[in-house]
């Protein structure tokens, strides 16, 4: 069960840092259903490699698509980005304030050394 | 890949700051929680040597993680495997990476908590049965 979230952590992360699929994102966090070819339009890429981009977004977990006749229809899955969130925002609240707390502690060591060279 | 950076700019210089991160003096300072003590803090700094910190928060449940250091470069950068040994599911191997900048005013730490990548994961566990089993996991994991 572990293995299988991380994995899917993996997945979601690689599709994000493709800005081409973060507007995708973006474009479906607006407005919800939307055609492919629609997506495909504010880019300067032909169709073929949008497919591919949702391709990725898809196996990541991050978009549906459904068919109804002729027209694919595209949505925003939020669950896999909810998981990734989670991740960072559990080591964040890890981490953060014991960087304070180091910060604190270098710079009264620092000032002490200061104050009596050795 | 997921990973977690943070950036402190510190007023202390970078030896300082490396000596806090990687002596069991230093370490018993700030790892762990507010209020709650370092009960445990042993370091064998010398690339392959393990790390081992134990603490205790206010509700006093215990935590330990532990790992090996893979870079050690006084006072610039320390690169570490982490593995949570105690205090619920073990969620894996993970990396933290701290690279220490001379600025100005002190230093510059940046800090970045780590997931593995699948591939990376296989190859530290290169020969051994650890890698295999997850696969073998992954793959049930998958039909279910």
């Amino acid at each position: 069960m572990m293995v299988k979230y991380h994995k899917q952590l993996d997945r979601t992360f690689a599709a994000l840092v493709d800005p081409t699929r973060r507007a995708i994102l973006a474009h479906l966090e607006r407005e919800e259903g939307v055609t492919v070819s629609e997506l495909a339009e504010p880019f300067r890429i032909k169709l073929p490699a949008v497919m591919k981009h949702l391709d990725v977004l898809a196996n990541a977990g991050l978009i549906t698509r459904s068919k109804a006749g002729r027209t694919v229809t595209v949505r925003l899955r939020a669950q896999p980005m909810r998981q990734a969130m989670e991740w960072l925002s559990h080591y964040e609240r890890f981490w953060s304030p014991r960087l304070d707390r180091l910060a604190l502690y270098v710079e009264a060591k620092e000032a002490d050394s200061r104050r009596k060279p050795r | 890949m997921t990973s977690l950076t943070l950036v402190r700019r510190i007023k202390a210089r970078p030896s300082i700051v490396f000596d806090a991160i990687t002596t069991p003096e230093g370490i018993a300072q700030w790892w762990g929680p507010e209020d709650g003590p370092v009960l445990v803090a042993e370091t064998d700094t010398r690339v392959g040597g393990r790390y081992r910190v134990r603490f205790r928060n206010l509700d006093g449940t215990e935590h330990e993680s532990c790992g090996v250091y893979l870079e050690l470069v006084r006072p610039e950068r320390v690169v570490m495997s982490w593995r949570w040994t105690s205090g619920g599911a073990d969620p894996g191997e993970s990396r933290v990476e701290m690279t220490l900048r001379a600025i100005p005013e002190g230093t510059e730490l940046t800090f970045t908590h780590s997931q593995l990548h699948d591939e990376e994961s296989r190859r530290s566990h290169e020969n051994g049965w650890a890698g295999a089993l997850q696969k073998l996991e992954a793959r049930f994991a998958n039909q279910l």
